[in-house]
């Protein structure tokens, strides 16, 4: 993985040294909690309901063993315990002091790690897929371009007071594991005919109150071109995207309004501007970049096929968490392994404890190549693993209560904190979770119904990816009461789509009872083996509606 | 007499200041002093006010859509760039277009919600001046240019990006 240099090891520590002041300031009362309140968001620190939360970034999802370590360390000394991996692949912390935060900065940057605009309206942490750089339908690894892109969005002068939030993910797989049309800018790096790296450009996607998927903007850029073509992006949103309603200041909205072709050309007149200037990304810069990227140790071998398959023979569970929860990798004998965190009812998905977090890093180093990857979907990866232990790495993980065989079943959730911890929600995400769990603990019965993806969001802000999930539910509040609306036919990847309402929202103890009525639904139509988002598209959402809310009454 | 901050010699330094920036309100009543940084959208209508004295200095807001008129900008002794409230970038983006695409070479300087934490910002885009919100400490913002000896990105101060570099 990369590694820093005197250059970013000074930067780092002198964002420590800066944030170490407007915490003193703060504290003295010299800023007030307004003007204070963008410093520290660019920094990761929210005021929650109970506490600061504190979100350190994990830059595109790649972590070391020491990394994992220290943020253990950090979540046994400073929180409970425990920390919360998010869908923007970070880590956040629910209680933290804010007297201690500049303490826990000064350690993260002992492992190369801050929390430098992991929230605020700037460049927010650059994402990728959990499998990037061994996946094995991938064209060309895209983290050197996912770093060269995190070192220019870091502290950029002019872009750190947009008119909100801004989200960039990356992607070069065939499949696309990093939701990138849901990004304020999507790219997808690949090779065209001529064998060169070049780049497709979309803008304008996103979730939240008006779900957008974005907008195809640039075909084939050249990849020296990215800095300087996002730089333009990123001005031409930063002069004319809203500021008037946060709701619309977005750049979907400004995408929209203009249309994607005028919002492409504009682009394009500032890029003429920039094009084949200074931010043009040099052979050299890449491959200085590149070369921490290179991965030469692969030498564990397959080990005994035979002895392999007789492991699978003896072992129902083991088999499905091979099937589920390993993914082929791109050197032959190795295989990339997620790391469920949602075992069941008792923990909130994306929770690993201190104790876990020191396992997994331990894993990574006896059986991998001391590196870890943090999914979207609020998973960890460890992404070569020898196929040879496979077996002796699954009795661990089911030991520590990590090697559930659920990885893209319904229980696989992604669900944001909600109302338990975030001040923003309208209701609480986490009992809903719990209580779905709860019924749907039968794993042979979660096999049986295939992949199924169901997200839940505390609010509108959509954190959870509702719009995305297959089944989505999304927490409102009615009259001081919480009430959960349910979309269906979300999807993420190669056909991304989003969720439809089905119809008026439920009550939270209706919930588990309603999931099942989906569920019971799909089964009753589905054609043999058919998935769950291909059920949906082609009976549409009336049958379902039929299932869950029961015939509609005759007109009398 | 009011402080500002301006850079002299690549130094940050607290100076006194004789200009006065005259409001969007205040223009159409005021009649230009030699001191005076007016509106731009008072100079766009200078032909009404019957301007006799030429304007040395104009404030721009983000609103204001000051790039038809460009070419006229250079005839000034300083353009100020107004910050509706320190949370309202667009400030940056006017500063670097400013300096990189049509080549002011003269004063720019911050003016309105101008807080320390930003100040560092504000340079790398281009501002040279700074008018702190008069309730600061203006000698404990000086603090805030010193912070970084690392930059990633080019910008105005530098335009070389820390890879053409390093």
């Amino acid at each position: 993985m990369y590694q820093y240099d005197d250059y970013d090891a000074s930067l780092v520590s002198e964002r420590v040294e800066e944030f170490r002041d407007q915490v003193a300031r703060r504290i003295s009362g010299e800023l007030t909690k307004e003007e204070f309140l963008p410093l520290r968001l660019q920094n990761g620190l929210y005021m929650q309901k109970h506490a600061y939360m504190l979100r350190v970034a994990v830059p595109y999802g790649v972590l070391s063993a020491d990394q994992l370590r220290m943020l253990a360390h950090i979540a046994r000394t400073y929180d409970r315990g425990y920390g919360h991996f998010t869908t923007r692949q970070n880590i956040q912390f629910n209680w933290i002091k804010l007297e201690d935060t500049p303490t826990i900065l000064a350690e993260l940057a002992t492992v190369q790690m801050h929390a430098i605009q992991t929230s605020g309206n700037c460049v927010r942490n650059i994402t990728t897929e959990q499998f990037a750089g061994v996946a094995n339908d991938e064209v060309i690894d895209p983290r050197p371009l996912a770093e060269l892109l995190r070192q220019w969005s870091t502290l950029n002068p002019e872009f750190a007071f947009l008119p909100r939030k801004f989200k960039i993910a990356l992607s070069s797989s065939a499949q696309d594991r990093a939701a990138v049309r849901m990004h304020d800018v999507g790219i997808f790096l690949h090779q065209n005919a001529a064998g060169e790296k070049v780049l497709r450009v979309f803008a304008g996607g996103g979730l939240g109150r008006t779900p957008i998927l974005s907008a195809q903007i640039r075909e084939e850029l050249p990849w020296q071109h990215m800095l300087s073509y996002v730089e333009a992006v990123l001005r031409v949103y930063n002069r004319y995207g809203r500021r008037d309603n946060k709701y619309k200041a977005r750049i979907k909205i400004l995408v929209k309004a203009l249309g994607a072709d005028v919002f492409a050309k504009e682009v394009e007149e500032e890029w003429a501007h920039l094009k084949d200037g200074p931010s043009t990304l040099t052979e050299v810069e890449y491959q200085r970049v590149a070369y921490f990227f290179e991965e030469s140790r692969y030498n564990r071998g397959a080990g005994d096929e035979a002895i392999f398959q007789m492991q699978l023979a003896a072992n129902t569970r083991f088999a499905q968490w091979v099937k589920r929860n390993t993914r082929a990798h791109k050197v032959v004998g190795y295989v990339s392994v997620t790391l469920s965190t949602k075992p069941g009812a008792a923990i909130p998905p994306g929770d690993v404890t201190a104790k876990q977090m020191e396992y997994v890093a331990e894993w990574s180093e006896r059986f991998g190549l001391g590196e870890i990857r943090v999914a979207h979907e609020q998973n960890l990866i460890l992404p070569d693993i020898a196929q040879a232990d496979l077996y002796t790495l699954w009795q661990l993980a089911c030991e520590a209560g990590l090697g559930t065989p659920n990885l893209g079943l319904l229980t696989d959730m992604i669900v944001c904190p909600g109302g338990d911890y975030c001040s923003l929600a309208n209701a609480r995400s986490l009992p809903i979770a719990q209580a779905i769990a709860e019924r749907f603990e039968d794993l042979d019965f979660l096999f049986d119904l295939g992949d199924l993806s169901l997200n839940i969001s505390g609010c509108i802000n959509a954190c959870g990816h509702h719009h995305m999930g297959n089944v989505g539910i999304l927490g409102v509040d009615k009259d001081g009461e919480e009430w959960y609306q349910v979309t269906l036919g979300g999807a993420q990847g190669n056909h991304s789509a989003l969720g439809k309402v089905i119809g008026p929202a439920f009550r939270a103890q209706e919930m588990p009872d309603v999931i099942e009525r989906v569920v019971t639904t799909y089964c009753d139509l589905r054609v043999q083996d058919e998935a769950f988002v291909d059920t949906v598209a082609r009976v549409g959402l009336a049958p379902f509606k039929v299932g869950i809310y029961g015939q509609p009454k005759a007109a009398a | 007499m009011a402080n500002i901050i301006k850079i002299i010699n690549g130094m940050p330094q607290v100076i006194d200041d004789n200009w006065i920036v005259i409001s969007e309100v205040d223009a159409a009543t005021q009649s230009p002093g030699t001191h005076h940084i007016l509106p731009f959208s008072y100079w766009q209508k200078r032909d009404v006010y019957e301007v006799t004295i030429k304007p040395r200095a104009l404030w721009i807001s983000p609103d204001h859509d000051f790039e038809a008129s460009v070419t006229q900008l250079h005839e000034l002794d300083l353009i100020a760039v107004d910050f509706p409230s320190f949370r309202d970038g667009r400030g940056y983006s006017i500063a670097y277009l400013l300096r990189s695409r049509y080549g002011w070479k003269g004063e720019l300087r911050a003016i309105g919600d101008v807080l320390r934490d930003q100040l560092n910002y504000m340079r790398r885009c281009g501002f040279d001046a700074f008018a702190i919100r008069s309730d600061k400490n203006i000698h404990d913002a000086l603090k805030s240019f010193s912070r970084y000896s690392v930059q990633y990105q080019g910008a105005v101060d530098q335009p070389l990006p820390l890879f053409r570099r390093r």
